[in-house]
């Protein structure tokens, strides 16, 4: 049973859990600086001033829409109670294949890119796919199916490296994709805006279709029969099962579902950074997706706002170094973040019921809202 | 009618189960050893290898049992063993290896105080948490590198310095040739007959050259058996796993007793990452742990959620790893292997399973026509034979297991 709301209360325990994560996040990092002989302060300006320079912002942004379907594809199987880790796996396997299809044949224009995305999806799909078949047939947990399929994909991404895809080319990686397959930058779009990016910067296109991804996966969770299904099963898996929600139905279809998207977060870099796939191509996204899921409580905004904040905490870390400060702060501070960012959201669930059983007590009616925090594993 | 007298111990199904099945792997083993020649299959070397590869997996699996047997799911214990990894190279460099054996401990019991704190005291879901520890254990073990390791001699931005001092080994006398004395396995090992040297290379490998971590970690295993099922100790903390309503009522502390299993938890896992940085290598590397936390995990799945069932998993595992990193070529054998014991799987379960059977039968024929078919598995998949190995133990075990009743679900007095 949710617990009772009155208006405005429910927006401010969404927003004080992950306000009150990032002040643990900064009074931790705070003191392991301090422990290591670094001015806190001076990092934090530091960073700050790095941060918000035009270049950095727009390069945080580009980063964060990597972060940002990664997050995503996490987000879609959290919300049913599942946990897809392998997104890593998944994501690297389908840029490779991306890659190689993107060079394989010509097409015209728009329709070239939309295959490639197309061949991530389902190649993304296909991955996640392996770790839901065997929950559904044998009941293998996918918690550990799916980290497991991250190493076996390690495996079989250097063996058709090697084998096919780079065979006999001397920097190890795919052909470079041709400019059909790239995605386009978003340049003019700031510019009509009245925004002019610095020299060397450039908005990538992904930014874009990260937004259109993420109002059509809240559409489809929140307006459509199978986003009911997916809620339900994750809310209540036996009253689902009552309810004739076919649990396996939804398991398939759910890790594919979050395998495809996963298959996205390969893009924003294959086709708007390094147009070819190699031993080099960047690697971590999905763990850092995970991070970003658990952070933006698994709903399409939360998730923009915590990618927009890891990208731009990595961004701005850049200058660390330079300054002679271990830029690996930031790592600390994100597993910081995300820790304490579920301790408080517990801790609001907590108090939230404490409050219902109050108001039940003084005989107040319970008016039933809609919940304010989406379901998940986190809830 | 007569009363059914208790069958004696070695009559009883578990542990007929498990030796029948030994025996056979054994004959199967030996069979397409004498077939194909590999003589590695069964050496000394694999087997001595398999044991080295094993302790961390095992440890790993010990970990994960005492934290699940008290009802908290782990899935952090990867990260734990990142942090053992960092705190004993860096104490390994600066006071020697056993330092670095303790220090890998004490890591380990730090994050597991921090798994408890989150998921017993605060309640939040396990699963997550453990997620979370992972995540938090990468940015400590960079970070700590970092700041600890830079500029020493031998150091890089993601390595330790050599940890100073080796932990030794010991080798059984008589049988196994320690001390001097005549190596009688190694004999019979050279022989190549069938079964008896196969079972001599395997004994031998176990006995010859046993590092002092690992006769700790067998130690470990003992104490375990001892601790969680013949004290009072054991009884409560399994009770918390398997019904903490219940052992409440009748007082047991479930929180505390979930505090212990969750920090012993810990400790296990810091001291499987303090392995990997005394015994089977000498320096810290970032990625060092390679998932070795989740086979772990499923070692002890495999084994039902019992120590001997981990240890045989861990075995297991560690086998597929050294075959891969000691003679390659050898994992092409394991795909003849699979079709030999996917066929004697198909015979025994004809008669109560006789679909599964059909299939399992198929699936040797495959793995048999690939054997015929290939020369050899190529290098870059090798890599992930341990991988694939845990996969398929997963998929043929999963459905006949039985985890304690409550792992997983948070416990908070009065079911608030």
């Amino acid at each position: 049973m949710r617990p009772a709301r009155t208006p405005g209360w429910g927006v401010a325990s969404t927003l004080a859990a992950p306000a009150l994560a990032l002040l643990i996040a900064l009074t931790v990092s705070t003191a392991v600086l301090a422990a290591v002989g670094a001015s806190p302060s001076r990092t934090y300006l530091t960073m700050l001033e790095f941060g918000v320079r035009p270049d950095s912002l727009v390069s945080a942004v580009n980063r964060s829409a990597i972060y940002f379907f990664a997050g995503l594809a996490v987000a879609v199987s959290f919300r049913m109670n599942l946990f897809n880790i392998g997104v890593e796996g998944q994501y690297r396997f389908a840029a490779l294949l991306a890659a190689a299809a993107g060079t394989s044949f010509d097409l015209p224009g728009p329709l070239h890119l939309a295959v490639v995305c197309l061949v991530a999806v389902l190649a993304g799909a296909l991955w996640a796919g392996i770790a839901a078949v065997l929950k559904t047939w044998r009941g293998v947990s996918e918690v550990l199916s799916t980290l497991l399929l991250n190493y076996v994909a390690t495996a079989v991404i250097a063996f058709l490296l090697a084998e096919v895809f780079a065979a006999g080319s001397a920097t190890g990686s795919t052909p470079e994709l041709p400019p059909s397959a790239r995605l386009p930058e978003l340049d003019g779009l700031l510019a009509l805006l009245g925004v002019s990016l610095p020299a060397g910067a450039h908005l990538g296109g992904a930014v874009l279709g990260a937004v259109v991804l993420g109002v059509a996966v809240h559409l489809l969770l929140t307006r459509t029969l199978y986003g009911y299904d997916l809620r339900m099963s994750g809310l209540n898996p036996a009253a689902a099962h009552a309810h004739g929600i076919d649990p396996r139905r939804m398991i398939i279809i759910t890790m594919l579902v979050s395998g495809g998207l996963a298959g996205l977060a390969g893009l924003p870099d294959l086709l708007g950074n390094t147009y070819r796939y190699g031993v080099d191509f960047p690697s971590g996204a999905g763990f850092t997706g995970i991070a970003v899921a658990l952070l933006g409580r698994n709903s399409p905004l939360g998730i923009a706002l915590s990618a927009l904040l890891f990208g731009f905490l990595e961004r701005s870390a850049l200058i660390l170094d330079i300054e002679g400060i271990p830029k690996e702060i930031v790592t600390i501070m994100q597993g910081v973040i995300v820790i304490s960012v579920v301790v408080a959201h517990e801790l609001a669930r907590r108090m939230d019921r404490r409050r219902t059983a109050r108001l039940v007590r003084e005989g107040a009616p319970a008016t039933p809202t809609a919940p304010a925090t989406p379901a998940g594993p986190a809830a | 009618m007569r009363a059914a007298t208790p069958r004696p111990w070695w009559r009883r199904p578990h542990v007929v189960g498990p030796v029948l099945a030994v025996v056979a792997v054994l004959l199967a083993v030996s069979m397409v050893r004498t077939l194909t020649g590999t003589e590695a299959l069964t050496g000394s070397g694999v087997v001595g290898a398999t044991l080295r590869l094993a302790v961390p997996i095992g440890l790993a699996g010990l970990s994960g049992l005492w934290s699940e047997r008290a009802g908290v799911a782990n899935l952090g214990i990867e990260g734990m063993m990142i942090i053992g990894t960092v705190c004993g190279a860096w104490a390994g460099y600066a006071y020697g290896v056993w330092a670095g054996v303790l220090a890998g401990v004490v890591g380990g019991v730090l994050a597991g105080l921090l798994h408890a704190v989150v998921t017993v005291t605060f309640g939040v879901d396990q699963v997550v948490c453990g997620v979370a520890v992972n995540i938090l254990a990468v940015g400590v073990a960079r970070f700590l590198c970092v700041v600890a390791f830079n500029g020493l001699p031998g150091a890089g931005a993601t390595q330790s310095p050599p940890v100073r001092g080796t932990i030794g080994t010991i080798s059984l006398p008589v049988l196994a040739g320690g001390w001097g004395t005549p190596d009688l396995l190694g004999r019979l090992e050279q022989t190549h007959w069938f079964l008896l040297s196969d079972a001599g290379g395997i004994l031998r490998g176990f006995l010859h050259d046993v590092s002092w971590f690992t006769v700790v970690a067998v130690a470990l295993v003992l104490g375990s058996v001892l601790v969680l099922w013949h004290t009072a100790f054991g009884l409560r903390l399994r009770a918390a796993g398997e019904h903490p309503a219940a052992a409440d009522s009748l007082g047991v502390p479930v929180q505390r007793m979930r505090y212990w299993a969750v920090l012993v938890s810990g400790g296990l896992a810091g001291l499987a990452g303090s392995y990997l940085v005394t015994v089977a290598s000498n320096v810290y590397r970032e990625g060092q742990t390679g998932g070795r936390g989740f086979i772990g995990l499923a070692a002890m799945i495999f084994g039902n959620w019992r120590p001997a069932g981990t240890v045989g998993g861990a075995l297991l595992f560690g086998y597929a790893d050294a075959l891969q990193l000691r003679q390659s070529t050898a994992v092409h054998v394991l795909i003849l292997l699979a079709a030999v014991l996917l066929w004697m799987a198909a015979i025994v379960g004809l008669r109560r399973r006789p679909r599964l059977s059909g299939v399992m039968a198929l699936l040797g024929m495959t793995a048999f026509a690939v054997f015929q078919t290939t020369d050899a598995v190529p290098t870059q998949l090798v890599y992930a034979t341990p991988y694939l190995a845990t996969l398929l133990v997963l998929v043929t075990t999963a459905q006949r297991l039985r985890m304690p009743a409550y792992v997983g679900v948070p416990y908070r007095r009065g079911g608030a």
